[in-house]
């Protein structure tokens, strides 16, 4: 893996579960150790969700220390920027253009601050930003958007893993029915950098 | 072949190769995914039930224990407090077959009310407790659980903190597994608790401890590795933590990996004293390896200092990290640290976890909201999903303590302030498992509260389980539904109504008629978890919107949001529970069929 820590990055119910799986387990057919830690519980329900993705992790714990990840990818701009902090300064970030405003913010909290969110998002030496949900409604479901984000990381070259390869874990962990549209996910996520 | 276990994952196959008969908890993060994969793997050999409650969870396995089956019981750390009653005797008694209590602490916390530590739960009942340091690890120190408990014929308690029930490794399971034959229940005395026979065995059972610590002296979970004249001590992740500071750090220490930590495995620590000038301790939740040490150091007169909580080098509350320890372990070492993180500069929006859209509880906290309205009421919750109804802007929880806690607080509450109305929520799932005796208690001695029963079909906090009012057990066979209405008909409780929450106008009725009534009171709102059907309609907002927001400020559904001057709908959001219909002042919500 040219990349060691991955970072997955959403909010409850957007699928970033799935996604560090699926790279889990193409980490897998590979013979390399991998560990994941997930948001599992009570912060599901709309909270922020964070997933780890280690490989060749044997002697390290499951969790990404800061300042250290090397690849994030980010099912939300917030989101996107309150994972900053663990990335290295050169980190690559994938990023859904999507906003979800909590309702928090809809009743009097902390503003969603678009316009200062995207700004700290292109700041960064090396981002890519796409409208994943788009994307993921015109390959067939919007719930798709963790394999089109998957994809446009695999397009940007930024997660060492194959089209094949990624084929195969979606397979293999997704019931039949929804394998064409997830195949289609992952080739316009890859199509949509690669443009 | 290796697969990617999660940490729970690997210890329920762990317990099935280790042929484990009988399986029984109550579900609770982040425990719960140890019985559910046990019942998912189940090929018809093992006996596996959710329990009602963990005491019955905790009897139930005891019983199956002296009938020689091997036996795993399975819940989250305040779980354990429910069953601390036969625990504390059973320890006394003994088991048979092997039996495991796995309880999984929640440091953070991230999903429980307090980061109480079940170490000391272990040592409070002379038990052994096992600490994994990693999901692998936890797969393998699961069977050996089994072969401790049969030799020592004591429970023993396995403690997978959060971070190891819920994170996954690469881990290969093997084909190969024990299969054990329960022996049968003997009738004998020694399974009859008496004060005599308790007393011969506080004997028996102090002795144990000092044959268990020995054993552990030895055990592989235990060791002391690496070098120099400073210590670092280590148990469960922390350990996992320690060794990748060390290595980011580039210091070398002696290293003590602490598996199990009560009965404590004092002649290894002796040795490991004796190697060192200072130890600097990292253990999440309460300094139990730390005061061990200490006592240790006490008892022999040793010079060695321990650091570690007690002396403030260490947090003593919330979960350790990587950065944590790297960075107490360079202050120790007397090496600059210079990694501190730059928070983000950018304000962000703050995302507490919520009522998810179309939940039938908002309707029933909205509906009691506008009952009470302008009148003295205090509302007392309950621990679910609905705790969720504290949040803004529905702010309906005014305590909150543990599981069944909200029916018996109204009580208290109301004995001294008579002219409040104190309305308890609780859910279905909750009703069952420590709900009926606070209603008990309330009908017995007339104390005038309204319970407000939410139910929705489902444990759904935790992910879904079944309950003893689904009709289904967790063996998917089906099974006698008990009737909450029947039970409190049953238990006294003179007002009643069954109520659909998804009908405002009817709730708030059916609240203000309970709340009105003198004595013991019950609304049950029924209306099943969106999360177990698929909606058949949708709410879209039309162009009659005003954009008053009134639907956004009065329920905060996660659907609803401000979109320019107006209001719109998340269609992918959207569960059609039409709540927000009936509140818009001009019928701007209008349904749509799917």
């Amino acid at each position: 893996m040219a990349v060691n820590d991955i970072l997955i990055c959403g909010v409850g119910g957007q699928g970033t579960v799935l996604a560090s799986r699926l790279i889990a387990s193409c980490c897998l057919k590979r013979g390399i150790f991998v560990r994941t830690a997930e948001t599992i519980g009570m912060a599901q329900r709309g909270g922020c969700v964070v997933s780890h993705v280690r490989t060749d992790s044997k002697d390290k714990s499951s969790i990404i220390p800061f300042n250290t990840a090397d690849l994030l990818i980010a099912f939300e701009p917030a989101e996107a920027v309150r994972c900053f902090p663990r990335l290295k300064e050169d980190a690559p970030v994938i990023v859904n253009s999507q906003a979800v405003v909590p309702v928090t913010s809809s009743i009097g909290g902390v503003q969603y601050d678009s316009d200062s969110i995207f700004d700290a998002i292109k700041s960064r030496e090396n981002f890519v930003m796409i409208n994943a949900g788009e994307i993921a409604e015109k390959a067939g479901s919007p719930k798709a958007v963790n394999v089109v984000l998957l994809g446009a990381a695999i397009g940007a070259g930024f997660l060492d893993i194959t089209f094949d390869e990624m084929k195969v874990a979606l397979s293999e962990m997704l019931p039949q029915k929804l394998h064409e549209i997830n195949f289609k996910a992952l080739s316009y996520g890859i199509d949509e950098v690669k443009k | 072949m290796n697969q990617l276990l999660m940490g729970n994952e690997a210890i329920a196959l762990g317990a099935v190769k280790a042929g484990v008969n009988f399986v029984c908890g109550y579900p609770g993060t982040p425990s719960t995914e140890v019985l559910e994969t046990i019942s998912k793997h189940n090929k018809g050999d093992v006996y596996v039930e959710w329990s009602v409650n963990e005491k019955a969870a905790m009897e139930a396995a005891a019983g199956a224990s002296y009938a020689g089956a091997r036996v795993l019981m399975t819940c989250k750390q305040v779980g354990l407090n429910v069953a601390a009653d036969p625990l504390m005797s059973l320890s006394y008694i003994g088991t048979n077959g092997g039996m495991v209590i796995l309880v999984a602490d929640d440091p953070g916390p991230i999903s429980s009310q307090n980061e109480q530590d079940t170490r000391h739960f272990a040592e409070f009942s002379n038990l052994p407790v096992l600490d994994p340091s990693s999901p692998e690890e936890a797969f393998e120190m699961m069977q050996y659980a089994f072969e401790l408990s049969e030799k020592t014929k004591l429970p023993v308690f396995f403690r997978p903190t959060t971070r190891i029930c819920h994170a996954c490794a690469s881990i290969d399971v093997g084909d190969d597994k024990t299969v054990h034959t329960p022996s049968g229940f003997k009738k004998d005395p020694k399974w009859v608790i008496f004060p005599a026979l308790s007393y011969r065995n506080h004997i028996l059972l102090e002795d144990k401890q000092t044959e268990i610590s020995d054993l552990f002296s030895t055990l592989k979970y235990n060791e002391i590795s690496g070098d120099g004249k400073i210590g670092i001590a280590a148990g469960g992740v922390s350990y996992s933590y320690v060794k990748e500071a060390l290595n980011n750090s580039g210091v070398s220490a002696k290293i003590f990996k602490v598996g199990t930590p009560y009965p404590f495995p004092e002649k290894l620590a002796l040795e490991f004293l004796n190697s060192v000038d200072k130890v600097i301790v990292f253990e999440e939740l309460d300094a139990v390896i730390e005061n061990a040490l200490i006592y240790l150091c006490g008892k022999h007169h040793l010079s060695c200092e321990i650091f570690g909580k007690n002396t403030k080098n260490v947090p003593n509350a919330g979960e350790l990290s990587v950065e944590i320890c790297e960075k107490s372990i360079s202050e120790f070492f007397g090496i600059a640290y210079d990694k501190n993180v730059k928070p983000s500069d950018i304000p962000l929006p703050i995302r507490p976890p919520v009522l998810c859209a179309g939940c039938p509880h908002r309707a029933s906290f909205y509906a009691a909201k506008l009952a009470l309205k302008g009148q003295k009421a205090v509302f007392s919750g309950d621990i679910g999903c609905y705790t969720l109804g504290n949040a803004k802007p529905l702010d309906m929880v005014d305590t909150c303590l543990c599981m069944g806690a909200g029916i018996t607080i109204a009580q208290g509450l109301h004995e001294i302030e008579k002219d409040t109305k104190n309305l308890a929520f609780i859910g279905d799932s909750t009703f069952f498992a420590s709900g009926i005796t606070g209603i008990v208690n309330a009908v017995y001695n007339n104390h005038d509260i309204t319970v407000i029963i939410l139910d929705n079909s489902t444990t759904a906090m935790t992910g879904h389980q079944p309950h003893p009012g689904t009709g289904v057990n967790l063996m998917r066979s089906p099974t006698e539904c008990i009737d909450i209405e029947a039970v409190l008909k049953g238990l006294g409780v003179k007002h009643i109504s069954v109520q659909n929450p998804l009908d405002l106008n009817a709730s708030i009725n059916a609240i203000k008629e309970a709340t009105e009534f003198n004595g013991v009171s019950a609304v049950i709102f029924k209306s099943p978890c969106i999360n177990l059907f698929k909606p058949t309609k949708k709410h879209i907002i039309n162009e009659k919107c005003i954009g008053c927001k009134k639907c956004i400020r009065e329920i905060g559904c996660p659907a609803i949001r401000p979109d320019g001057e107006k209001v719109s709908i998340d269609a992918s959001l959207c569960n059609g529970c039409g709540l927000c219909s009936q509140i818009c002042p001009i019928n701007a919500i209008e349904e749509v069929s799917l």
